[in-house]
């Protein structure tokens, strides 16, 4: 059996691996992928939890971590959708209107 | 197998908010056009009825849906706050969607969905039910912050908040995976007694500082507030004043519980973190404000200085410091969202009255409206008599009790900076000559309403400040 902490660290990498693209990535599509993969570095990390615990509870949060990702991804897209027709490009860098 | 009826009850204003919401999603589609307004009143209604549900909540105290939520004062009162800044947002709303061309049901809707959001977020007793209230609430602005389809900034503010909140939220979340992995539970009273029992270890201490960087984002504490101007400014103006007091108010009940309550025991751990936090917040904000020339930015600015005076209170982590944080929130809700209102009102269409120069001269043609607006940045910046200055002392005298006086120190020299930029404004208004012709916009019914309101709870907090004071005690007692 694989011991926990290999799943523990694969999770952490994975949500290291979306921290890292959030921050250097441009495209609008590619930092709402490296969200995506941060969420799903937590649901692994709340499955593997959930069998080290012999408990129900983890496998549960997962569900509403997947309904609440579905739900942002709407609303993300649609946002993206919006930014792409008003501006003709999906680059962060030229959505600078407001100063940062 | 149905959970008990009491456990509706104790979550009845977000039943009946949600419902009014669907309502409105509902019936918009049949409403003829130019008539969408009635779909306001509608939401305006739902939000009464959930003010009126609250009785419910009173009436059957206690913890719903086995232990999932609470259902306490502390509850009731961040609910009362986070449904009065619904209302009064709504009524501030009519107008300005009008001229903006933009008036449309799922408008309300998404208020309505955002404030059962936050309410869930008051009540929360586990961090997965936390994270969906979050989310709920967080959703529905996003949207509500791109709302002006047509005008760049607001896509832009969307997007911001968007990206911004979305990652906050998955630091949240994986606190709360790495929590679950070192306690075996999401519950806060559990997750207090392992803490209690076996210390705490690297995975918790790891988890315990994911979750304050998403919750510092929610609640806009430095140095996670990067986005808070940019999106304060890009919205439209009402969503503006919504997103500055409630999702604010909620965050910091959940962070009281999640601190207080679940992490209590670790507090060694979190106390300098608030302390920096706190001290990062102040400065940023107040010395970031002194420069900007638009009042909407200056107010974001001026908010984001807000939200680390209350962090004193909370690093006090006393019961009088949860007390003065919920009194704080209450009398920044009154001033902070009158102060918005009237720059929803004096903006105009397409928001072009925005600078400080566009207010030189109000005072002399609209007196009582500068009158307003003097009052309210009057009360933001802590003068004698308002609600600011009770919530400032409060929240001082809470941490000086815990002998935080560096802490004091630094936040009172950071309230005298704060006056500069807010007297800069009423200076404007007065003594100023305006410098280009303009007709003021008529005034109508609600948004007079929603000022007034919102005056006169500056005001009443201000001079009779113990009936709500005696009440946030209470509810800082009901949290054990």
């Amino acid at each position: 059996m694989v011991p926990i902490s290999y799943y523990v660290i694969l999770s952490g990498v994975l949500f290291g691996l979306g921290v890292i693209g959030f921050v250097f990535k441009r495209n609008i599509i590619t930092i709402f992928m490296s969200i995506e993969l941060m969420l799903n570095a937590v649901n692994l990390a709340f499955v593997a939890f959930s069998r080290e615990f012999n408990q129900l509870d983890g496998l549960v949060f997962v569900f509403f971590v997947i309904v609440v990702a579905a739900a942002e991804a709407a609303v993300g897209l649609a946002i993206a959708m919006v930014i792409a027709r008003n501006r003709k490009s999906l680059n962060v860098e030229d959505v600078d209107l407001l100063k940062f | 197998m149905f959970p008990p009826v009491q456990d509706l009850y104790r979550i009845a204003p977000e039943i009946v908010l949600c419902l009014f919401g669907m309502l409105v999603m509902l019936i918009d589609p049949f409403v003829p056009a130019g008539r969408q307004r009635s779909m306001g009143w509608l939401a305006f209604a739902g939000t009464l009825g959930a003010f009126a549900s609250l009785r419910w909540m009173f009436v059957n105290p206690g913890s719903a849906y086995s232990g999932l939520l609470r259902a306490d004062t502390f509850s009731l009162f961040v609910h009362g706050i986070v449904i009065a800044v619904a209302a009064l947002a709504i009524l501030g709303s009519f107008d300005y969607l009008d001229h903006e061309g933009i008036q449309r049901g799922e408008y309300y809707a998404l208020i309505l969905f955002a404030t059962a959001g936050m309410g869930i977020l008051a009540g929360a007793n586990e961090l997965v039910t936390a994270f969906v209230g979050l989310e709920i609430s967080s959703i529905s602005t996003y949207i509500l912050a791109g709302f002006r389809r047509n005008a760049l900034k607001s896509n832009e503010a969307s997007l911001k908040y968007f990206l911004l909140g979305s990652f906050a939220t998955a630091f949240f979340l994986y606190g709360t995976a790495l929590t679950y992995g070192a306690t075996r539970s999401t519950r806060f009273e559990v997750i207090d007694q392992a803490i209690a029992a076996n210390g705490s270890g690297a995975l918790l201490i790891i988890g315990l500082g994911l979750i304050f960087v998403g919750l510092g984002f929610k609640v806009v504490a430095a140095p996670f507030q990067i986005y808070t101007p940019d999106v304060y400014e890009g919205a439209p103006t009402p969503v503006t004043a919504v997103l500055a007091c409630g999702p604010k108010a909620a965050a910091f009940a959940v962070m009281v519980r999640v601190f207080y309550g679940a992490f209590g025991h670790a507090s060694h751990i979190w106390f300098w973190a608030i302390w920096v936090s706190a001290v990062l917040t102040m400065c940023i904000g107040n010395f970031a404000a002194i420069v900007q020339s638009n009042v909407k930015r200056l107010l974001a600015y001026s908010s984001i200085a807000h939200a680390g005076y209350i962090l004193v209170a909370f690093a006090a982590a006393s019961e009088i410091g949860v007390a003065a944080v919920l009194f704080y929130l209450a009398a920044y809700a009154a001033m902070t969202l009158g102060a918005f209102l009237i720059l929803a009102y004096v903006g105009g269409t397409e928001e072009r009255r925005l600078d400080i120069a566009d207010y030189a001269g109000l005072g002399t043609r609209q007196p009582w409206v500068a009158a307003c607006f003097s009052l309210f940045l009057f009360s933001l910046l802590g003068l004698p008599a308002t609600a600011g200055f009770l919530g400032k002392f409060y929240s001082f005298s809470a941490a000086i009790d815990q002998r935080l006086v560096w802490l004091v120190v630094i936040a009172s020299i950071n309230s005298v900076i704060g006056s500069y930029y807010y007297l800069k404004v009423v200076v404007a208004m007065y003594f100023w000559e305006p410098n280009k012709e303009w007709t003021p916009s008529p005034m109508h019914a609600p948004m007079f309403i929603a000022l007034l309101l919102t005056a006169l709870g500056t005001i009443y907090l201000g001079i009779l400040p113990d009936r709500v004071m005696q009440w946030a005690i209470t509810s800082a007692q009901s949290l054990h």
